[in-house]
């Protein structure tokens, strides 16, 4: 009887502990498959946005540059043409580089823009093989054209 | 003089890594490689090489919300004689890179690095004489993640970036990864 009460007896009480927690809410999330909503604050990657028209937001003024504490941002300007118009101001930005790496993702670039061009969006799948990589262009940031409707 | 032609093993970061040559002509166990590729991707034992805040996300992307049980990787291991990849958490700093390098010296074959979080990958925000710009210049990086510091679910992405690396292989497929060593006699004798 012995056996039964040292080794049995804990034994079943081990697993009514296990019995009880599976009647528990399940709290992992099965990543891949499924994505956990991110917060409305949430911030990562960044976007350069366009205006209802097409046109980009972002008017080259290298502000966002000079906010970013890890001195990530890369902005070099050009002059809008009447031919070439890519924003509604004078200037527009010809490169636009991030290092994505180097970001800390501290949204000051945010809060620095003066037409809300750059914005920091829920994309968090960033990760690369190599440094090069992660160096994202202006094609890679801008947002696609707004369809035509 | 004899050619040989070898392999470029899996990292292809820029810095060269001593004993990372492995002889040429695996050709009669290709299959076998990919068998074990799939079993190496599918249990990856991390170190626990957590060394400033990114260590916090670590340790959650290892609990029962994220679960990275379910990659394989659930055993974090305090000695690189039993992990497969280092996954460098936080800035390293200049004084700490040589401990890194011996650490990673240590841990057997097949091994990988995730560089984890913009201060271990580029040295973020701390662009100044204590830490090392990027730990790529210590160790081979495989797979680096952005983010200050990356949330669990950026981490298992990373690590699943890495696993679709590792199961891809290393064969060379292109002429340009092929690279050919000159030997001298004494080496030829060696190798035969």
């Amino acid at each position: 009887m012995a056996v039964f009460k040292d080794v049995v007896k804990p034994v079943l009480a081990g697993f009514g502990i296990t019995r009880r927690r599976l009647r528990h809410e399940k709290v992992t999330i099965m990543y891949p498959e499924e994505v956990r909503e991110q917060y409305p604050r949430t911030r990562w990657r960044h976007v350069l946005t366009r205006y209802d028209s097409g046109l980009e937001r972002c008017i080259g003024c290298s502000l966002c540059a000079g906010a970013c504490p890890a001195r990530c941002i890369f902005v070099e300007a050009a002059e809008n043409t009447d031919e070439a118009r890519y924003s509604p101001g004078e200037r527009y930005a010809a490169r636009y580089e991030i290092n994505m790496l180097r970001c800390i993702f501290c949204g000051y670039c945010q809060e620095a823009c003066p037409t809300g061009a750059i914005v920091l969006r829920g994309d968090f799948e960033l990760a690369t093989y190599t440094r090069d990589e992660a160096i994202f262009t202006k094609e890679m940031l801008l947002q696609p054209m707004p369809r035509e409707s | 003089m004899p050619k040989r032609i070898e392999t470029v093993v899996l990292h292809d970061s820029a810095t060269p890594v001593l004993g990372d040559i492995q002889k040429g002509g695996n050709v009669i166990v290709t299959s076998l490689d990919t068998l074990l590729n799939q079993a190496r991707a599918n249990s990856l034992w991390p170190l626990t090489f957590g060394l400033a805040c990114c260590a916090i996300e670590m340790m959650s992307s290892v609990a029962s919300r994220f679960d990275l049980a379910r990659f394989g990787s659930e055993a974090f291991r305090a000695t690189p004689r039993q992990a497969d990849v280092m996954i460098i958490a936080g800035r390293l700093s200049k004084k700490m890179a040589p401990v890194l390098r011996q650490i990673y010296d240590q841990m057997p074959e097949p091994k990988w690095v995730i560089s984890m979080g913009a201060c271990a990958s580029t040295g973020g925000v701390y662009n100044n004489y204590a830490i090392v710009q990027g730990t790529d210049q210590i160790v081979p990086v495989d797979v680096f993640v952005p983010g200050c510091p990356p949330s669990p679910d950026a981490l298992i992405y990373g690590i699943m970036k890495l696993q679709s690396k590792i199961k891809r292989g290393n064969n060379p497929k292109t002429f340009k990864e092929l690279r050919i060593v000159e030997l001298t006699p004494r080496e030829l004798e060696h190798v035969n």
